[in-house]
């Protein structure tokens, strides 16, 4: 049973904020209208909730450890405060003080964005999750202690709050239970942006505290800029790699492919999301076997972090947004090439073409394209030859949010899928109105203690839905339903999913990119590219 | 008492006018931010449509932005005054903060109505001030603008006071203000809506602003007392948080439909070199500022080894 929780409440020490029953969570249709197709979900362990802050829900995403001493809860609480501060001045924020003040101080508390969060939806409406619980625990935070005259207008103006280490740690935890999706924002009708608060709020810890998700600085961020790549795989060893891919699609297609490495003046620099390389190396493999097909001027980068397009900055630290932004720009710059393609990664079209619009300047400043306006242009020109009787099954379309409703990048997959998948049909909502797959804002690579049933549970859950009604019509253990999803981190959400769902094996989903269906489809390629196995 | 009214009309007039420059200047001399935009986007033309922008182009930079300056005011429009995304998903509340906005709109439309009816006559257009088509505009827009407004005012008051999803964010001062208009409200009703005398009261009125006769008389306690409590919510709402109106401009020019590409050469690369070079002074080791180096010291320069 879900309580009633106040904004205030947040700061009171003692026992779980709140908690989400999965009698309350969003049910699914058949066949997981039947309890006994729902998989449990594993409480913390009592050691894990000793050893990190986990007052908040049933989960740890970030997972702070306990203070030891009153200094250090003081301390903690302190260096927010400080950082809160910074987020308000142009010196240190900058690139998002005036979307994020504006933001603060215009909520009309309507609520109108919370009808449209699938977290709030799917955990069964539970007020932590509202897109306005940590908006509002931020600006009370504000209202208090930062704005002068704060401690004794606060109550009377913006309502009232305590700010202790309770608060700031369930806080941190709090902004890791957003998709950053952004459909709330796209709701609101003064146009604030609660997704944005909770980017600032981690930002705030990042650039401040140097707390973040590890998966995303620490094995993500990081590793790229030291190593290369968040997968950890140096220049050699993704060549090498790339390689066995090559020789793999030889095999598979027929077709002589040799994936171009370092072409100086080729027309395009293709950057992918590594983590395709050693997930999904058919979809790195199908970019290949198009490109070179269609006689395109194209090359992958050995630079370090220039090949692998993640920037996971994007999601909690400007500073680490920008540095690897400036590598792959840096890269073309070298390679002299027209323009940068990214490949088949919603974040990574939005980071480096759209945010990052306004960080690289002069000749660093390199035209970028998203993989999915050259491949419908690769398709509609015939100079591939495909037959859609091929992908004779029914397709469904997975809009990513970095790519559709933050970049505006909807009609040419589709044109694509439209011409070569005969039995297309659209999830509903879909576009610039989609749901998140729920892996979104890094969710997909982050897996602590007991998150990833948190992602099935809420986050996901919703898209779960779409795809089952999807493929309504077809469903079940024989039956071959792709549910095509040109995005990296949300295939990672989408494979952990639906493996946990079983929906392979009960409902005949297999989940994939768009390149394997355009490569399904060419009749120059042996036939049977996309292979019916759970991968 | 009535040149003190009218004095305390004018410091309204003009507390509200410099109150609203100086927000609108706030938000404008802002530095530029990264791109935050969420489509549909209006001015993209015919993609806004499916929520397109100019990414779906092959070699976008190579072609005219085809950007419809029209296609944005309309939106902006069509969202000012019938506040559309409101409409669109949360009817229940729309249905409540519709009129009370429209009615205020109304309101508005009727004094400026009665403000250009008192001008025409300063020029010589006398009889048309008490009779004719506009005074009957003017009473038209007035009372509707009235009964909308107060309907509005009271349902969403009714509501902040009933709905579980709005009573924890609902804090002290938003109950005030919508208090404050259902008082000024009220003393309208007594005072203008139930004779025509209250509605001539209000042309002398502002006729005598516009003209500056600070002596004229206002009329009776409960027209001088509707006077003054406008006059009051004149100030009030713009130095408030009811003054969304003005953020609302910036929140979706500038941050939800700002998708101007930045090209080299241009203005924003300008605007993005000026912020580039402010000294940063965040304190995570990471990211190695020291308050000195500045921001594209720190994103251009390698982590720290440990």
């Amino acid at each position: 049973m879900k309580k009633h929780v106040k904004i205030e409440d947040i700061s009171k020490p003692g026992n779980q904020l709140t908690h989400v029953d999965q009698k309350d969570i969003l049910p699914l249709p058949a066949p997981y209208n039947d309890p006994a197709n729902n998989p449990p979900w594993k409480p913390l362990t009592d050691k894990q909730r000793e050893s990190f802050e986990s007052s908040l829900d049933d989960t740890i995403a970030v997972g702070v450890p306990k203070p030891k001493s009153r200094e250090e809860e003081q301390e903690l609480v302190r260096k927010f405060l400080s950082g809160l501060e910074k987020l308000f001045q142009k010196e240190n924020n900058w690139t998002f003080l005036q979307p994020f003040m504006l933001s603060m101080e215009h909520c009309a508390k309507c609520q109108t964005c919370s009808e449209a969060c699938h977290i709030y939806e799917a955990s069964g409406f539970n007020p932590v999750y509202r897109p306005t619980y940590r908006s509002e625990v931020l600006r009370r935070i504000y209202n208090k202690y930062i704005k002068p005259g704060g401690k004794t207008w606060a109550k009377w103006r913006h309502g009232d709050i305590d700010l202790n280490w309770t608060t700031v740690a369930r806080l941190l935890e709090l902004s890791y239970r957003c998709n950053l999706c952004r459909r709330c924002a796209q709701t609101c009708p003064v146009g604030v942006d609660n997704g944005l608060i909770a980017h600032e709020i981690r930002k705030l810890f990042s650039q401040e505290l140097g707390i973040a998700a590890k998966e995303l600085h620490e094995k993500g961020s990081v590793l790229q800029l030291k190593v290369g790549s968040s997968t950890g795989m140096n220049p050699e060893v993704v060549k090498d790699n790339i390689d066995f891919i090559d020789e793999d699609m030889r095999d598979k297609t027929g077709l002589d492919i040799h994936t171009p490495w370092d072409k100086e003046g080729a027309d395009i620099l293709l950057i992918h999301n590594a983590g395709e390389i050693m997930a999904w190396p058919e979809n790195p493999g199908a970019f290949a076997v198009i490109l070179e097909s269609a006689g395109v001027s194209w090359t992958l980068s050995s630079d370090l972090v220039a090949y692998d397009a993640i920037n996971y900055g994007l999601w909690y630290d400007d500073f680490m947004l920008a540095k690897v932004a400036i590598k792959h720009a840096e890269a073309a710059r070298k390679l002299k090439v027209k323009k940068i393609v990214i490949g088949e990664c919603g974040h990574a079209h939005k980071a480096l073409t759209v945010v990052a619009d306004r960080v690289l300047t002069g000749d660093l400043n390199i035209p970028r394209e998203s993989s999915m306006t050259l491949l419908r242009d690769i398709v509609m020109s015939g100079k591939l030859k495909l037959d859609p009787n091929r992908n004779d099954f029914p397709v469904t379309l997975h809009d990513p949010c970095n790519m559709v409703r933050l970049m505006g990048v909807v009609e040419p997959q589709r044109e694509i899928i439209r011409k070569i998948a005969p039995k297309f049909r659209e999830m509903h909502p879909h576009g610039v109105n989609n749901y998140c797959c729920g892996g979104g804002s890094g969710f997909a690579i982050m897996s602590p203690f007991n998150f990833t049933d948190w992602r099935f549970n809420v986050s996901g859950r919703k898209k779960m839905e779409q795809a089952l009604n999807a493929f309504a019509d077809n469903l079940g253990p024989d039956k071959h339903n792709y549910l095509c999803a040109p995005c990296s981190n949300c295939k990672g959400q989408l494979r952990d999913m639906l493996f946990h769902y079983d929906a392979f094996n009960k409902c005949g989903i297999l989940y994939g990119g768009l390149v394997e269906l355009i490569v399904n489809a060419m009749t120059d390629a042996k036939p049977g590219f996309i292979e019916w196995e759970w991968h | 008492m009535a040149a003190l009214l009218h004095l305390f009309t004018y410091v309204a007039v003009i507390v509200a006018a410099v109150a609203i420059v100086a927000k609108a200047y706030k938000w404008a001399s802002m530095p530029i931010h990264l791109r935050w935009e969420l489509y549909p986007v209006p001015q993209e033309a015919e993609k806004a449509e499916h929520g397109g922008s100019f990414y779906e182009e092959l070699d976008w930079w190579k072609k005219d932005r085809n950007a419809s300056l029209v296609n944005e005011i309309m939106a902006m429009a069509i969202e000012a005054l019938f506040i559309k995304a409101l409409y669109e998903n949360n009817r229940k509340l729309w249905y409540r903060s519709f009129p009370f906005h429209f009615g205020l709109y109304l309101l508005i439309g009727s004094v400026g109505l009665a403000v250009l009816a008192s001008l025409m006559a300063l020029v010589g257009f006398y009889p048309v001030l008490f009779g004719g088509i506009l005074i009957n505009l003017i009473k038209l827009t007035g009372f509707l603008g009235l009964v909308l407004s107060t309907i509005g005012a009271a349902a969403l008051l009714h509501r902040r006071l009933t709905d579980e999803e709005l009573i924890d964010y609902t804090a002290p001062r938003d109950i005030f203000n919508l208090v404050a208009f259902l008082v000024a409200f009220a003393c309208a009703w007594i005072s203008f809506a139930f004779s025509n005398e209250g509605t001539l009261s209000l042309n002398r009125y502002i006729y005598s602003i516009v003209s500056f006769k600070l002596s004229t008389p206002i009329g009776g306690f409960f027209v001088g007392l509707t006077l003054l409590l406008f006059s009051c919510l004149i100030m009030y709402v713009p130095l408030s948080h009811m003054s969304h109106f003005v953020g609302k401009y910036f929140m979706w020019h500038k941050v939800r439909w700002d998708d101007v590409p930045n090209l080299r050469g241009s203005d924003i690369e300008k605007k993005i070199l000026t912020c580039v070079s402010y000294p940063v002074s965040w304190s995570a080791r990471h990211l190695n500022a020291d308050g000195k180096k500045n921001w594209l010291d720190i994103a251009t320069e390698d982590l720290p080894q440990k």
